[in-house]
């Protein structure tokens, strides 16, 4: 979308002026990907790079989910497979796996992790209003995980939650 | 309008603390007649103080002022230097820096000592020596300040004509500040004159045009009011008189003194932060009469105290260094660019030049290293800087005389190693003090002179950088050691031990050998935590004593923490690297030599030694072809005194290795001190040798209850 395209519509006065300087500055994109038949999305402000699937270095007793250490241009990387995490589908590694590396930062630090998924699919634009909270039933992710849903033509997607996908690794392998 | 000072307090604090050592540090080498120590400690203290008054910490200022005072007489030549000054100079200095630290951090601060020194300062102030010459000329501040000193018990009246210049808002200082501290000392009354002030349209709102006239009836001298105007008093037109006065209406605006000098020095720095990058390459020593050299001077030659308060810590990098930085990354620049061109248009015959191409990007990325390693390096001096004052104050303690040598101050460390080292010495030179040093007498009946001496002398060795503490005292005596070690059921009655294996008992636990406990040292608590803080850098200590003699503690030091000589083994599909200082030795496996003792425990016979047997595959989950004990690679590393042989598939190349951190993106893995990156972009894991050992021993402990519950149960099968 332009920013031209967008100057016209917003209202000049009043609260509505607020409310439309705020949906540019927050301007939400989302990267989607695939897990199994599933559709997934991050904040694509969180996404570092992109990068096909290569074998890591194996971390001693780690959890399943975790396959190892990568180096990334001299940072060391960790790589967690969402699959094995989140419990959906198989794990298995073909041509289109890749790894999507994750920088969250907070306050005093940042984090990068690399999450291995099936694809990546697409870039979408959501306004906040249209992200729905996500039921409490069934499913095998663990709802802090779990930012929302949003609907795509008759699809939905899962929107994650990348400061908790982050948090969680750092006590992941201690029980 | 103001300015947000707190800003500037972090460089503030930096620079007082750089200045209370520097004040501690020419204390002790204080001499009478020296004026020219007495005059950069006089400096320090009031730079200290200026900048406490700035940010408004009073305790400070109000403490420092009193050593000041003293200061000040003694740099008049007013009150002799006699050495229970210097040591109430120094108490003096301990309580500035606990002020200090307790502005910093906004916390308590021992209120008992702080008044007690105050009440030995006033003590000694009041006991004024007389050479002070009452009728001397009131040109300089010096001899004014005596005069009002004397004069300012009673109430006088002064009148403060204060013009300041348009531009004083802008240099950060606000009349409003200085009227209430002006306020503070007495009875204020103020008037404005707004004369100059222009019309509405032509009014800079950032300018200054109003001046003052202020009458001040207060108790306090002319020399506190001029103190208030100190920082400003470039920037403005101040005429103080004193009402009924003799000596009245005589203009102020000073002459710059010495004394004022450093502050407009500090300001300055503080201010322009480039300036201070461009002068912290002044690494000299001397003290020279240019004052603002001297205030760089103070800063360079301190030491970055990095508390585990203070979250950011910052080194001072000299010039050169950054320079030499700079042409490196020019020339590798150049090589990038020729590399480039090279590449777009390449033709096999040019491989030649692609070759010599590379190796000059080799040499120039090695040379890139070893530089910026270095600017992690800073001379030992800055660790052993505090000793002169320790030894000092231990020998007025223990009543021993001695001296102490300092050498090879110069010897550079890496600043991480430098931080984690100072306590581990401290307790050394401590316990070399208590223990080590004989009392004058029992010296001189064995034939020694009178003064004891302690040396600490660092230099490089290979990769390593050795420290020594040597004192020529009563040495270490074997027999006390081994009968302790036998009283605590350390060691075997009838157990022959070698010298060194008799001293290293010295790291144990727990053990002491002083007959008596004073509260310096000898409570058995530290040496065995001054083993484990140097094994945890990396380093190893070694004593050596002989009878009579003296003792020496040689502590062995890697240079730097960031790179690690290391031993690449395979196990499976994984790359290991063991650091090298830990093994001892790495051979294939005898079957002959192997023994199944007490259940499933495997032993290796390393001539008469029994070494248990780790397989790497098994500690970590690994899969991999070679799971037979016989013939494989044994590569034997020592932790903690305690050997173990790791069961490895190959033994690859022996390389440096640079240590990257797993906690930044993951966490702490036991086992594991780190990563690194190979030669070809893969990583591999650096082994932690004595997490391994805690590894084996708790699986093993696993193992031990899963029997005996098994055991009780009567019904569980081994598994």
């Amino acid at each position: 979308m332009d920013i031209q395209e967008l100057a016209t519509d917003i209202p000049v006065e009043g609260e509505h002026s607020i409310e439309g300087i705020d949906f540019i500055t927050s301007g939400e994109q989302y990267l989607t990907f695939m897990l199994a038949q599933e559709q997934y999305a991050v904040d694509i402000l969180c996404v570092e790079e992109i990068r096909s699937w290569e074998v890591p270095t194996k971390i001693p007793n780690a959890p399943t989910y975790i396959k190892g250490v990568i180096n990334m241009r001299g940072i060391i990387v960790p790589i967690v497979d969402l699959r094995l995490k989140f419990n959906v589908g198989q794990a298995s590694y073909h041509d289109t796996t890749v790894v999507i590396v994750l920088t969250y930062h907070d306050e005093d630090s940042s984090k990068t992790i690399g999450f291995v998924v099936d694809a990546v699919s697409d870039v979408l634009n959501v306004e906040e209003h249209d992200i729905q909270s996500s039921p409490a039933f069934g499913g095998c992710i663990q709802p802090q995980y779990i930012e929302g849903l949003i609907n795509v033509g008759k699809n939905v997607v899962t929107l994650l939650n990348v400061e908790h996908l982050q948090k969680v690794e750092k006590h992941a392998s201690q029980h | 309008m103001s300015v947000d000072l707190s800003q500037f307090i972090p460089s503030f604090l930096e620079e007082s603390f750089e200045g209370l050592e520097l004040m501690e540090t020419s204390l002790l080498n204080l001499e009478a007649g020296d004026n020219e120590t007495i005059h950069s400690i006089f400096r320090a203290a009031h730079s200290i103080k200026g900048g406490a008054g700035t940010f408004g910490f009073d305790a400070v200022t109000d403490f420092t002022h009193l050593v000041e005072t003293l200061l000040d007489e003694m740099r008049d030549g007013r009150r002799e230097v006699d050495p229970k000054d210097i040591e109430i100079l120094l108490t003096s200095v301990d309580c500035m820096r606990l002020l200090i630290e307790a502005a910093r951090d906004d916390e308590e601060y021992d209120e008992e000592k702080i008044k007690q020194t105050t009440k030995q300062l006033s003590q000694t102030l009041a006991n004024t020596s007389t050479t002070n010459d009452v009728n001397a000329e009131p040109s300089t501040i010096e001899n004014e300040h005596a005069v009002n000193d004397e004069a300012s018990d009673e109430q006088s009246i002064y009148q403060i004509h204060f013009v300041p210049e348009h531009n004083l808002a802008k240099t950060g200082n606000d009349p409003l500040f200085l009227f209430n501290a002006l306020a503070d000392l007495g009875d204020l009354t103020t008037v404005a004159n707004t004369s100059e002030l222009p019309a509405l349209t032509d009014i800079d709102p950032q300018e200054l045009y109003l001046s003052w006239d202020l009458t001040l009836k207060t108790e306090a001298s002319q020399e506190d009011i001029l103190e208030v105007f100190e920082w400003v008093e470039d920037d403005c037109l101040l005429e103080i008189t004193k009402a009924e006065n003799k000596n009245d209406a005589e203009p102020e605006p000073e002459e710059n003194s010495i004394a004022q000098q450093p502050e407009k020095a500090v300001q300055i720095e503080q201010a322009n932060t480039t300036e201070e990058n461009t002068d912290v390459a002044v690494q000299s020593e001397q003290t020279t009469q240019n004052t603002s050299a001297t205030v760089v001077d103070e800063a360079s030659t301190s030491k970055p105290k990095a508390k585990a308060k203070v979250e950011v810590s910052s080194i001072r990098v000299g010039v050169d260094k950054v320079d030499n930085l700079i042409n490196l990354v020019g020339e590798l620049v150049i090589t990038q660019s020729m590399l480039s061109e090279l590449g777009s248009d390449f033709q096999m015959d040019k491989i030649e030049r692609l070759n010599s191409g590379l190796e000059q990007l080799l040499q120039n990325t090695k040379e890139l290293q070893e530089s910026v390693m270095r600017i992690r390096m800073l001379p030992i001096s800055f660790a052993f800087n505090r000793f002169p004052r320790l030894v000092h104050d231990l020998a007025n303690k223990t009543g021993k005389e001695m001296e102490l040598v300092i050498k090879g101050e110069q010897t550079e460390l890496d600043k991480t190693v430098m931080e984690q080292i100072g306590d581990p010495l401290v307790h050394l030179v401590r316990n070399a003090v208590d223990h080590g040093i004989e009392t004058a007498d029992v010296r001189l009946a064995n034939g020694k002179p009178e003064k004891g001496t302690i040396s600490l002398d660092a230099y490089h060795q290979g990769g390593n950088i050795v420290i020594e503490i040597n004192d020529d005292g009563g040495g270490i005596n074997r027999q006390k050691v081994f009968a302790k070690a036998v009283e605590k059921g350390i060691v075997e009655p009838n157990a022959t031990l070698t010298d060194s294996q008799v001293f290293d008992l010295l790291f144990e636990p727990g053990f002491s050998t002083a007959d008596q406990v004073t509260d310096i040292s000898g409570r058995g608590v530290g040496m065995d935590v001054v083993k484990r803080n140097i094994q945890s850098l990396g380093g190893r200590i070694q004593v050596d004593s002989t009878m009579g003699k003296g003792s020496c503690f040689k502590v062995n030091l890697p240079l730097t923490l960031a790179i690690l000589d290391g031993q690449l083994v395979k196990v499976g599909t994984e790359t290991y690297i063991i650091p090298l200082i830990s093994i001892v030795e790495s051979l294939q496996v005898d079957r002959e030599l192997i023994n199944q003792v007490s259940g499933d425990m495997t032993l290796y016979r390393l001539r008469d030694e029994n070494v248990p047997i780790l397989p790497v595959y098994q500690l970590f989950g690994l899969t991999t072809d070679f799971t037979n004990i016989e013939n494989a690679l044994l590569v034997v590393v020592e932790a903690d005194g305690q050997k173990v042989g790791l069961m490895v598939d190959h033994l690859l190349a022996q390389q440096q290795v640079v240590i990257k951190s797993l906690k930044d993106n993951y966490q702490q893995v036991i086992g594991i001190s780190g990563a690194t990156i190979l030669g070809d972009g893969s990583v591999a894991m650096i082994l932690d040798i004595p997490g391994m050992i805690q590894m084996a021993l708790s699986y093993a402990q696993n193992k031990h209850q899963k029997n005996s519950t098994s055991n009780q149960s009567a019904i569980g099968e081994h598994c």
